[in-house]
């Protein structure tokens, strides 16, 4: 465990002396990034050594705290959720390093590279402590640090107004989790996460709590409809804080809801049910609105939201498992959304650091404006095209393996059990299919209109490749994604043996792996030999070059190109009512027109038709108490002093 | 041709009817829909006698071929045109339809049925298509298309009476049949002259009446 | 789970006699136009031909677009190892197959359509828009069908399903199982770029969706398009085959026999649907996609009943 503890100081430390270092941008941006990458490297010692079987003694310290103690445990679970944070922080704190780089003119580097090594930290918190209280310190700690790195750049109006979002957002779903572990400690006498493990809860306690997690872990993971501060913050954050946000601080959320399964003991049906519901939810309408968007970073952000409800699937399947006590459809169940969140974490963070390059080397991301930024950084273009490829769950790469999990899972209950059972199997099959042609539509269209074809614009013209320290953290992300896609059989093993899956479920999924993995191999090798033939074919041909074949048209621009917005025309078009696309056309007149134009954006229905009006009620609600308040300090002060006084009356009458 | 194929030809056309644009084929297909539960008797029971055959053999004449015609002729006096505008969107009626399906099974699985019915699939498909006439009645603005859908509804009330009460079902399905022919029969008249009086058969405009 | 030779076979015909399919296909429309029509191996000829060409890249190219033919070649090539043909299992089977199978076919898609993007076209835009939307709805209805098979046989391979069904369910379930042949027609169709989703023979861009797509590509990359979407055919053929004919005579070798003439019979029904049929206005082939999806789970409903 010390190793661990080891990591969270140099991260507490770094981070302190990044700081007070604040005067010099160079000293700070060294701690910062030393500090995350050195306390990874340490922390991710145990955590390896856990999952290949070892075993950590849990840490118990008494506090002072009324009802807290500082108990820490690293358990399989604790050491899978942190891998993510691990390797995924070390690699965007590298990126960072030089991303913010170009800010020192403007901005102190001292408090971001604080907040950074703060939220590392916190994130690493989360999934170790066993103790209520504790627990929302480090949650409370992690949702502020990460609201200063979001509002990094708060001259911005709307940077200053995501920021509000998420911090209103995070405190709604902190809230939730209060009331769950003031009623988990009632019950349990204790609010020692062992105790709670120990307790047991009358059914409909059991399912206050579910719901009380779904809904406080939701908001954090970016369940629909609780996702609404995920597209406004996400965005707004400097793209290797966007990284780990989107990769590992929103599957904190999904930690707490597995630890709170787990502590729950057998689930009812309906649990599983609700969590595919969510699931088919969060994947569909995610993946609508990703395609949707024009700024490439909002698009990776709903897109995050489409992960997560591909995790639900995977975590509603586990637990109808768990409930009808099928080992196999737990194993799988489980087993894929763990792996889609290593997975994700992995994709998902090379693609907010592409996105973040494709920022830095033209100053914009809307796609609209983008194009053929691959012949203007190629290293970067191929590694966001790893990510795009993972990301739509295609073989051979890591998307594909944990999507498959749970196809297996759903397939094989839809296949066996009787019609009341095999029917949300059927939802989980055709959801994650539809789910997986929108994402690839997603991700065709977004490296498709930024990386190739012409650029639409003088910035697209004139961008520039993002230096080593940016494309690093980028290659080494991609390389995890070839190396998870192709060494599933092995991963699968750490994963199941780490959970003590049973020998007989591990083989279900152990076989097929490894066929797939020959089939992905065998896809290589003739990738490879046509090339090869390909080259033979060619050499001595003519191989002429010439402008694009525009059916006769002679004198091609980049402005007749299809853009982002009309490659997914056809799709938002059919889904019109649930997008609430509002476009503005100025159509061409007269004769000779001059001017025309086309302009859309797609808000976020639920922020837009559930939360803004419920907020304005309540503003318009709570506006009537307005006469309390005057500014007078006397006023305040006799205002505690009745409270008090009132409290103590109502004490002791 | 057994019960069985035949009831699930009638679920596939009630799909079918949730999928179409145009007027024509969707009274097409409710014809086709009257014929083959005109068929439904006669394969359930080949040796019921000639009474059954000859109502067989009147209903399929009756929603074959005699309501089509008064449809028809309907559109044409109308003038209508061909598209049948509905509020929901086709593909959103076929996911509702195979909704109203599966909701149909559960119902069927759960409803005491008094008597053994000819198949297990009786009150499902009756059940699907008492919900997809209702679907119809409540989404398309036609009100040709209201019709259709009050005759598939119809449909559906017969094949429980088919299905369920094979032999006392003359009196109840001459009752029925007669309340839909009269029902048609208005409607028609009703249709032309809502043509003539707004040019046109939206239903939708009918609400401005009440200004 | 060891390979067997014989296992080789149904990739092997599947190399052999794809472009064969499409001969067949253009035969029969031939003969319903009332021509004489291209000689049956005219598409082999037409390989043949493109690889011995040079090539013509647009400058705005980049080596995505040499890519993707690459890339889509060698996935139609493994997705041939993982369908049964005639009662013989793919060398490649294993638990979940199908997942593989559906997902390659997505890979090559992918990288079909990245290369449409890449030459700037309009055109190609327009073609691989969608392209990417038919597919995403035509991916749930291939799944849906493929479990509605698999629940009578209770297996979760390809090549077992395919070896586990019999004439006698086909009588059982009858129409249950037409509905499911209903919804692989359609979604082969689609998936196959043919009418009434598409149409492969017009070279007028704005009608089209594949053809657009490789509008740019030429010399040996068009004929890897080409070989590669022979194969596409020809896999989703033989999936729809090892449902329609669920034949088990004993006999290895007649078994074989029913299921290529099985393919042949199926070439010349595309070429029957192609010649009697208009292609759908744009906006119906959503329509149609979820038509088949709402086939394949009635077909569910009944199996489940």
């Amino acid at each position: 465990m010390f190793p661990v503890l080891f990591g969270l100081g140099i991260w507490m430390l770094s981070g302190l002396a990044a700081l007070f270092a604040r005067r010099s941008p160079r000293t700070a941006t060294a701690c910062g990034v030393g500090g995350a990458v050195a306390g990874s490297i340490v922390a991710l010692v145990p955590v390896l050594g856990v999952l290949a079987g070892g075993h950590v003694e849990p840490l118990r310290w008494p506090w002072a705290v009324p009802c807290g103690e500082f108990h820490i445990a690293l358990d399989a679970l604790s050491a899978w959720f942190l891998l993510p944070i691990l390797i995924l922080s070390a690699a965007a704190a590298v990126y960072g390093g030089e991303y913010l780089w170009p800010y020192r003119e403007r901005k102190s580097l001292g408090p971001p590279w604080f907040f950074y090594n703060v939220l590392v930290a916190s994130m690493a918190l989360v999934v170790l402590v066993r103790n209520g209280v504790l627990f929302l310190v480090a949650w409370e700690v992690m949702a502020l640090s990460s609201f200063f790195l979001v509002t990094f750049e708060d001259e911005k109006e709307s940077v200053r107004e995501a920021g509000w979002t998420y911090l209103v957002a995070t405190h709604l779903g902190t809230a939730f989790l209060l009331a769950m572990f003031v009623l988990m400690g009632r019950e349990a006498g204790s609010l020692d996460f062992d105790a709670f493990g120990a307790a047991a809860f009358a059914p409909a306690l059991a399912n206050l709590l579910f719901v009380l997690a779904v809904v406080g872990f939701g908001t954090k993971a970016g369940f629909m409809p609780l996702h609404v501060w995920l597209p406004e913050a996400h965005p707004a954050a400097p793209s290797h804080v966007s990284a780990i946000m989107s990769g590992v601080m929103i599957k904190t959320g999904i930690y707490g809801l597995i630890r709170t399964l787990m502590i729950l003991g057998t689930p009812p049906l309906w649990w599983g049910w609700l969590l595919i519901g969510i699931g088919l939810t969060s994947g569909i309408v995610g993946v609508l609105f990703a395609l949707a968007q024009r700024d490439l970073k909002r698009t990776l952000a709903y897109s995050s939201v489409e992960n997560i409800g591909i995790i639900a699937l995977g975590l509603g399947l586990g637990t109808l498992g768990a409930s009808m006590h099928s080992g196999a459809l737990t194993a799988l169940g489980f087993g894929g959304a763990l792996l889609h969140v290593l997975n994700h974490a992995l994709f998902k963070g090379l693609l907010f650091l592409g996105a973040g390059a494709v920022a830095h080397g033209t100053g914009s991301r809307d796609m609209d404006r983008l194009g053929g930024l691959l012949k203007r950084m190629p290293l970067a273009g191929a590694a966001f095209l790893v990510g795009a490829a993972a990301i739509s769950g295609l073989p051979p790469f890591n998307g594909f393996v944990s999507e498959f999990l749970i196809y297996f899972g759903a397939f094989k209950g839809a296949v066996s059990l009787p019609a009341s059972g095999a029917v949300p199997m059927l939802a989980v099959i055709a959801g994650l299919a539809l789910i997986g042609g929108l994402a690839a539509a997603c991700f065709t269209r977004a490296f498709g209109m930024v990386f190739l074809g012409e650029p639409r614009s003088d910035e697209a013209r004139h961008a520039h490749e993002p230096g080593l320290a940016m494309r690093l953290p980028m290659w080494i992300l991609a390389g995890g994604c070839v190396l998870v896609g192709m060494g599933a059989p092995l991963v699968w093993g750490v994963v199941t043996r780490a959970f003590g899956v049973a020998e007989e479920y591990r083989a279900l999924a152990a076989e097929p792996l490894s066929w797939i993995v020959i089939g992905s191999a065998l896809f290589l090798a003739l990738v490879g030999a046509l090339v090869v033939l390909r080259r033979e074919l060619l050499s001595g041909r003519v191989v002429g070059q010439s402008a694009t074949w525009g059916c006769g048209y002679a004198r091609p621009t980049a402005r007749i190109q299809y853009t982002a917005t009309s490659f997914s025309q056809p799709i938002t078009s059919q889904f019109e009512s649930l997008l609430g696309t509002c476009a503005s056309v100025t159509p061409p007149d007269g004769y000779f027109p001059r001017h025309s134009a086309v302009a859309s954006e797609t808000l976020d229905a639920c922020a837009e038709k559930i939360y803004r009006p419920a907020f304005t009620l309540l503003d318009r609600a709570l506006s009537r108490l307005r006469w309390l308040q005057h500014g007078t300090v006397q006023l305040y002060v006799l205002y505690i002093a009745l409270t008090l006084l009132a409290l103590l009356v109502w004490k002791l009458g | 041709m057994s019960v069985d194929s035949i009831l699930i030809l009638v679920a596939l056309t009630n799909l079918m009817l949730l999928a179409y644009s145009r007027l024509g084929a969707s009274i097409r297909v409710t014809a086709a829909q009257g014929i083959l539960l005109g068929l439904l008797p006669l394969v359930a029971s080949p040796h019921a006698g000639w009474h059954a055959a000859l109502i067989a053999v009147g209903s399929m004449a009756l929603k074959g071929v005699v309501f089509p015609r008064l449809m028809f002729r309907a559109l044409r006096e109308a003038k209508v045109q061909r598209e049948i505008e509905p509020f929901v969107g086709y593909n959103v009626s076929l996911l509702i339809g195979v909704a109203a399906l599966a909701v149909s099974i559960w119902i069927g699985q759960q409803l005491p049925v008094p008597g053994a019915t000819i198949s297990s699939l009786v009150v499902p498909v009756a059940m699907f298509s008492i919900l997809v006439g209702l679907f119809l009645i409540i989404s398309r603005k036609k009100a040709v298309n209201q019709v259709l859908g009050f005759l598939v509804l119809e449909n559906g009330v017969y094949t429980f009476g088919v299905g369920l009460i094979q032999h006392t079902s003359l009196l109840v399905e001459l009752g029925v049949l007669l309340d839909v022919f009269v029902a048609v029969f208005v409607m028609g008249i009703i249709i032309f002259h809502i043509s003539r009086e707004f040019d046109h058969i939206d239903t939708d405009a009918l609400s401005s009446l009440k200004d | 789970m060891t390979m067997q030779p014989a296992t080789l076979i149904p990739p092997l015909l599947a190399l052999a006699l794809a472009p064969l399919l499409l001969g067949v296909i253009n035969r029969t429309k031939a003969v319903f136009a009332g021509r004489r029509g291209q000689p049956l191996l005219q598409t082999y000829f037409d390989i043949w031909k493109l690889l011995h060409r040079g090539a013509v890249y647009s400058r705005t190219t980049t080596w995505v677009f040499r890519a993707g033919p690459v890339v889509g070649l060698a996935c139609a090539l493994v997705a041939t190892a993982l369908v049964p043909l005639g009662g013989v299992a793919a060398p490649l089977w294993f638990p979940g197959d199908l997942f593989l199978l559906v997902y390659l076919l997505a890979v090559m898609r992918f990288f079909t359509v990245l290369a449409a993007l890449d030459t700037g076209s309009s055109f190609e835009g327009m073609g691989a828009s969608r392209e990417v939307w038919f597919s995403a709805l035509a991916e749930p209805a291939l799944l849906l069908a493929l479990v509605a098979v698999a629940r009578p046989t209770g297996s979760v391979s390809l090549s077992q399903i395919l070896a586990g069904l019999t004439a006698d369910q086909w009588v059982h379930a009858g129409i249950g199982f037409a509905l499911v042949v209903g919804a692989l027609i359609i979604v082969l169709l689609a998936e196959n770029a043919r009418i009434p989703v598409d149409d492969p023979n017009t070279h007028l861009e704005l009608t089209m969706i594949h053809e657009v797509m490789v509008l740019d590509h030429s010399g040996p990359d068009f004929a890897f398009i080409l070989y590669g979407a022979a194969l596409k055919l020809w896999v989703l053929g033989a999936v729809l085959v090892g449902v329609m004919l669920p034949v088990h005579t004993g006999s290895a070798w007649l078994d074989m026999l029913v299921a290529l003439a099985g393919m042949l019979g199926l070439a010349v029904i595309v070429g029957i649907v192609e010649s009697s049929m208009a292609r759908l206005r744009l906006l119906r082939v959503p329509q149609l996609l979820v038509s088949a999806s709402a086939l394949a789970v009635l077909a569910l409903i009944l199996a489940m009943r």
